[in-house]
């Protein structure tokens, strides 16, 4: 089985600050990590190569400090990795991301699986999953939980909801994206660490994948950022209090008539 | 202190220390009350190939030594001197087989154990056996292809969890200490029965039980090097795991200091924090002191140990004596720091005082360890 894991290299923080000016994440002096829903991703693909044999591809479009990531990738378990890296890749949001990602899992070749996380810490868009999917025209699950069974042909996983999970059962190829419920992921080992010091990263560009130029970067983005801000904090809401239950229901009855338009 | 460690140690320290503050530290306390055995940390120790990290690497380990044992042993103690036995301990029962066994002994046996798929155990301790190990009851006994084992060790580390067990018996008791031999014995044997578990006063997490044999017949190439051998196969291996275990006493004392300035820095008496008080500073400094200059004591015997050099029982000893005494003595003041508080077992720092009084007492204690040491100056006074 061939699983291609998609990981995203994202600041360590959860608070990232934004900068007024520009609008966007400020990067500087923020350590770099994979995202931690990929790490779910990737031992995911790690177990599923394990209980299925084949290999473990890892791939990411980043600037090319990305690369670590690959590697710490690697020392997890994974067997090759990409680094899909442009400067004309620049300013990419999740349509154009989705697409370049897609273009080089096209160049990979054959492959059972997609899986990605849910979304990354740092956009929280959970859109280039279901993007990629969309692209490769190959069906999706998103926020998997489980992955029942497993095969060359088809696999029922588990999908969450907000009151429970759904069963759903999809041919392959199929990308998932899963939610932290699916595993535990497990630690580097020593083997893998020196594996990952030694071993070949792939680097492509964004005429190695065959990209057109439109579709790519900023200009391949249909979305426009206009503002960013932080919202302010909630303000704390009324509480309507009368001498007795009649009257303070009257009082909420009066106060809820206000709002019906 | 930068003790300029290969790219390779740094990694194995690393990958230690995470795994002791990830995994181990959050469950340290449980498997200390309930005294069970901590496979899940075994597990993951498996997993990250540290089991591996002194098996030579022809035979599935990562090819380093008593140095890289050192390191991870300190780093797995920092959070559980009783988990980390279960890799140090292995590490012991191994040891004979990498220094005495032979081509087909080491393929057999290494790679799994590389692997963390079996644990390994060391059997020489019996009822009254200890210190003077020449007094062994323990038989082996040759008959047609094999040897018949009789006798009962003593406080064995990693008992009915190890899977290997090297055992040192009399092969002739006639010839005292000259007719003792080692034999690998595995679990499952017919013959290889537990004792009950031991109920100890520190290092709970450990497994010590008997290890009994009852006409335990094994093949007679589970013999390690030949009969005779069994105290020459004993003493050096305990020259090579020696500084393991006083790695483990640093790592013991590193924890308890570790949390005894964290305490020092929180509690508030008399308006502000103790560690604001030139008694609790003084007592802080001198436990910094002392646990860096047990580190260097057993990083420099580690080397030394690695490099290939003969005569090393006496650093081994110095370095598990002076080590040691360093963890009873931090782990003793690291209660004190922590007052009425340091006595509860809520708190975790009387765990690190149990579990500090067993690295002067195994593997030779502190007394014999003496004797080593004095042995041999008076041996070189004669050069």
């Amino acid at each position: 089985m061939h699983i291609i894991v998609c990981i995203k290299q994202v600041p360590n923080t959860t608070n990232v600050r934004i900068d007024p000016a520009t609008n966007t994440l400020i990067r500087a002096g923020v350590e770099s990590v994979i995202n931690p829903f990929d790490m779910y991703a990737m031992e995911e693909g790690v177990r599923l190569k394990e209980r299925l044999t084949g290999k473990v591809t890892v791939i990411t479009m980043g600037p090319p400090q990305a690369e670590s990531a690959l590697r710490e990738a690697i020392s997890m378990g994974c067997d090759d990795a990409i680094l899909v890296s442009d400067r004309k890749f620049a300013g990419s949001d999740t349509w154009a991301t989705s697409y370049t990602l897609a273009q080089a899992i096209r160049k990979i070749g054959a492959f059972d699986c997609v899986i990605c996380g849910k979304q990354a810490s740092d956009g929280d868009t959970a859109q280039v999953g279901p993007g990629i999917s969309t692209h490769l025209d190959i069906p999706q699950v998103t926020y998997v939980k489980k992955i029942e069974e497993i095969s060359k042909e088809k696999a029922r996983v588990e999908r969450m909801t907000e009151e429970g999970f759904d069963i759903i059962e999809t041919p392959l190829p199929c990308l998932f994206t899963v939610v932290k419920e699916i595993n535990t992921p497990r630690l580097a080992s020593l083997k893998g660490k020196m594996r990952a010091k030694s071993c070949e990263v792939v680097k492509w560009t964004a005429d190695d994948i065959g990209c057109d130029p439109k579709n790519i970067g900023l200009d391949g983005s249909p979305t426009r950022v206009v503002k960013i801000f932080t919202p302010p904090p909630r303000k704390g809401g009324e509480i309507i209090k009368g001498n007795d239950a009649g009257e303070t229901a009257e009082k909420l009855a009066e106060a809820l008539k206000s709002f019906v338009i | 202190m930068d003790y300029l460690l290969t790219e390779q140690q740094v990694m194995i320290r690393d990958l230690a220390r995470q795994i002791a503050r990830e995994k181990v530290k959050p469950v340290a306390a449980k498997y200390d009350e309930s005294e069970e055995f901590a496979w899940e940390i075994v597990k993951i120790l498996a997993d990250s190939d540290i089991f591996g990290i002194y098996i030579p690497e022809a035979y599935g380990g990562l090819g380093g030594g008593v140095m890289e044992l050192a390191l991870a042993t300190e780093e797995l103690s920092r959070a559980c001197g009783a988990i980390a036995l279960s890799f140090a301990a292995t590490a012991l029962g191994t040891y004979p087989i990498i220094l005495f066994g032979d081509e087909g002994q080491k393929k057999k046996f290494l790679p799994d154990i590389a692997k963390g798929k079996r644990l390994a155990s060391f059997c020489i301790t019996e009822a009254e056996a200890g210190s003077d190990a020449g007094s062994i009851k323990t038989t082996a006994k040759a008959e047609g292809g094999h040897y018949i084992l009789n006798g009962t060790k003593q406080w064995i580390t990693n008992a009915g969890e190890a899977e290997v067990y090297t055992v040192i018996a009399m092969t002739d008791k006639s010839k005292g200490a000259r007719g003792a031999s080692a034999f690998i014995v595995e679990k499952g044997t017919r013959g290889l029965e537990f004792g009950k578990k031991e109920k100890k006063l520190g290092i709970r997490a450990s497994a010590t039980r008997e290890v009994i044999f009852t006409d335990c017949r094994i093949p007679k190439e589970n013999i390690l090097a030949k009969e005779g051998m069994g105290f020459i196969v004993a003493m050096r291996t305990f020259d090579n795991s020696r500084p393991g275990v006083a790695a483990q006493a640093v790592g013991i004392a590193q924890g308890a200091l570790d949390l005894a300035v964290g305490y020092a820095k929180s509690r508030k008496q008399f308006g502000q924090s103790i560690s604001s008080f030139q008694g609790i500073q003084f007592m802080l400094a001198d436990m910094a002191t002392e646990i860096e200059a047990a580190r260097a004591l057993v990083y420099a015997t580690a080397r030394m140990v690695d490099s290939g050099a003969k005569d090393i029982a006496k650093a081994s000893a110095m370095s598990k004596l002076y080590a040691s005494d360093v963890a009873m003595k931090v782990a003793v003041d690291a209660v004190q720091i922590f007052g009425g508080y340091g006595y509860m077992r809520d708190y975790p720092i009387e765990k690190f005082m149990r579990d500090a009084k067993i690295t002067q007492i195994y593997e030779g204690t502190n007394q014999i360890q003496r004797n080593i040491i004095a042995s041999n100056l008076i041996k070189e006074s004669l050069k």
